[in-house]
């Protein structure tokens, strides 16, 4: 008995290591130990979005680029906390920075609500939970996407988020949208969705549509991987902040305050 | 083998019927969430995960625990044992079928289930998680299966299902282990990212698992001629201490990090579940409730006179898996989203039909265990005589 036991144990020890060294030790890394950001530019597009909250807190109370988000993607209203499913919203700047505590903050960002959205991470543990694949970041320009038709609603890619960017279909949304715009789906009940960097208007050379809609120019989006963008300017030149930078995710959306 | 579960006694057909109806209402109660969606529970934005999963967890736990009595029994020869491992193995069938319904009442479109079997994304946790718990379920289905059937022919198991009943040992460890694993390893929610707890998983689930299995040998002993021995209940009892005292010893290693650390994100979980946060109090007197049931409990096992009498030690079993049922099925999972990753506190509660739909499960488990428990003891009675 003592033997097969030991011989057993052997084997299957044996089975492990063979399976951890091989490809799947490169899955678990999943990028985490590589300084991915550095290493790719370069190579293709890689977007990302720089808000100017000076800019933005010049109307405390717009709401137009989530309007025109929620319009365009047919982002229901459902009109309860519980349930409500949100792109782009408005957070205190103390929320959205918590890891800046501060109590003597820079009266101008003390109680003011910002824009916050999908980071479009680098690292992205949203990807790396899905049991699917139904989000996945797209390697030529680092886009975090989701298929709505392939989602399974286990909300695991929610609980992973940092950032409370995802929300979930708790029921039919359709009921809540007032104009369906026709040129973008509607989603179904029990999946998950997000703000998806307006990759169709991207593909028809189209900017964003909050940045389009933002009158005060305080959204700016481009391709970081140029070095004479918009976006590489600007952090060039101001001080900026991510969210939760210290947890690797690498976000790729920059605040200036 | 299984015309032995429909032959009974009244009582044994009013069980199975009282349960059956629990399971229709359940079923009734699903359907309404299949229609209208997962808002028919008490789910939110914020707090995403709940009671389903909760259960799922704490139910992974009792499906492990069956590695209790096979261990000492295959590995150590500990023969005293002999009765209780089918009792175990079926308990862990019986745990991992309510898993495997938790999961699929959880997801919010379920007929696409299989998508985590047609694309596999290895990098998920949730994906090993369906590997080890189907896997685990298999071996003991097997396991079960050629065992009994051994005994009903009263001839010796064959050979080779040794090394898969060695194997489903590990597996056991295993299933608790990538269970904890799916919260252990996110950066979102440092409630959960505490390398303890897998461990802690584990050792709350080698105590609430024999406990659940004391329970039940003592209502089949009620009821039935059948009787374990009084040193194999005494085994398990040891067994259910030092595992509850471990889980306790676990529990205390959490507090002393969050709060000697004094880091906000850390304490603001422990706060939210033991003392409140900025007003919600939801939980905390479920949390005393557990603390109080449990360090009683193991108070009183470590007195062996009270420990040796089997009246006392069927109540210290409830208060454990009430305990720990509280600490992992209610507490452990909604704790991880509150505060929310932007510092505010949404309360859970689950609705209606959400307790209901998941009371329904429970009731599925309990008519498992009660079929397959019906099963072995007449195969066992029908060689005795």
């Amino acid at each position: 008995m003592d033997v097969t036991r030991r011989k057993l144990l052997k084997l299957a020890g044996l089975g492990a290591l063979g399976l951890t060294a091989g490809k799947y030790a490169k899955v678990f890394a999943n990028d985490a130990f590589t300084e991915t950001t550095l290493s790719e530019i370069g190579t293709g597009k890689r977007w990302a979005m720089v808000v100017d909250v000076r800019k933005c807190l010049v109307k405390e109370d717009c709401r137009e680029c989530i309007n025109a988000c929620h319009i365009t993607h047919n982002v229901p209203n459902i009109g309860n906390t519980k349930d409500e499913i949100k792109w782009i919203w408005k957070e205190d700047f103390e929320n959205v920075f918590s890891d800046q505590e501060n109590h003597y903050l820079k009266e101008n960002l003390k109680d003011k609500r910002i824009p916050i959205f999908c980071n479009h991470c680098d690292n992205p543990p949203c990807v790396r939970v899905c049991p699917t694949q139904a989000t996945w970041k797209r390697e030529e320009d680092g886009i975090v996407m989701m298929d709505w038709h392939r989602c399974i609603g286990c909300r695991y890619c929610i609980v992973a988020c940092p950032y409370g960017s995802r929300s979930f279909n708790w029921q039919d949304p359709r009921p809540f949208i007032d104009n369906i715009n026709s040129e973008f789906p509607t989603r179904s009940k029990g999946v998950v969705e997000k703000c998806t960097f307006c990759e169709k208007r991207l593909a028809e050379g189209k900017q964003p549509a909050c940045v389009e809609a933002c009158k005060e120019k305080a959204l700016v989006f481009g391709n970081l991987n140029d070095q004479n963008s918009e976006v590489r300017k600007l952090l060039k030149e101001n001080f900026s902040l991510r969210r939760k930078p210290g947890l690797g995710t690498e976000p790729e959306i920059y605040y200036l305050v | 083998m299984l015309e032995h579960a429909l032959k009974g006694t009244k009582k044994y057909w009013a069980w199975i019927f009282s349960l059956s109806v629990v399971i229709v209402v359940g079923v009734y109660f699903y359907l309404k969430q299949f229609h209208f969606g997962l808002g028919i529970t008490g789910l939110s934005r914020d707090v995403s995960w709940g009671f389903y999963i909760a259960q799922l967890t704490f139910l992974v736990g009792v499906a492990a625990s069956g590695v209790m009595v096979v261990l000492p029994y295959y590995m150590h020869d500990y023969k005293q044992f002999g009765k209780l491992t089918i009792l175990g193995e079926f308990l862990a069938i019986a745990a991992v079928a309510m898993c495997i319904l938790f999961v699929f009442v959880d997801i919010g479109q379920p007929i696409r289930l299989m998508n985590i079997i047609l694309y596999p994304s290895p990098s998920s946790i949730l994906f090993w998680d369906t590997v080890v718990l189907s896997g685990y379920m298999l071996i003991n289905i097997v396991i079960s299966h050629v065992v009994l059937d051994s005994e009903r022919k009263s001839i010796p198991p064959p050979k080779w299902i040794k090394p898969v009943i060695i194997l489903s040992i590990p597996w056991a460890i295993s299933i608790h282990t990538v269970t904890a694993f799916l919260y252990a390893g996110l950066a979102a929610r440092p409630f959960w990212m505490t390398a303890i707890l897998a461990p802690r998983f584990l050792a709350s689930a080698f105590s609430s698992g024999p406990a659940l299995l004391l329970v039940l040998v003592f209502v089949i002993k009620k009821f039935t001629s059948f009787d374990p021995g009084k040193e194999a209940v005494q085994k398990l009892a040891l067994i259910i201490t030092y595992a509850m005292a471990a889980n306790i010893f676990f529990i205390l290693m959490e507090f002393f990090t969050a709060f000697y650390s004094s880091i906000p994100e850390h304490i603001h979980h422990f706060q939210y579940l033991y003392f409140g946060l900025d007003g919600h109090t939801t939980l905390v007197p479920w949390m005393w409730a557990s603390a109080i049931l449990g360090v009683t409990a193991l108070i009183l096992l470590f007195i062996p006179k009270i420990r040796k009498n089997e009246n006392y030690l069927f109540i210290i079993c409830v208060a454990i898996f009430v305990s720990i049922w509280i600490d992992k099925g209610l507490g452990m999972v909604v704790t991880g989203f509150i505060p929310n990753p932007l510092g505010d506190v949404v309360d859970y509660w689950p609705t209606i039909p959400e307790a209901i739909i998941s009371l329904s499960i429970w009731a599925i488990g309990f008519f498992l265990i009660t079929v397959f428990y019906k099963i072995a003891l007449s195969v066992r009675k029908e060689v005795m005589t």
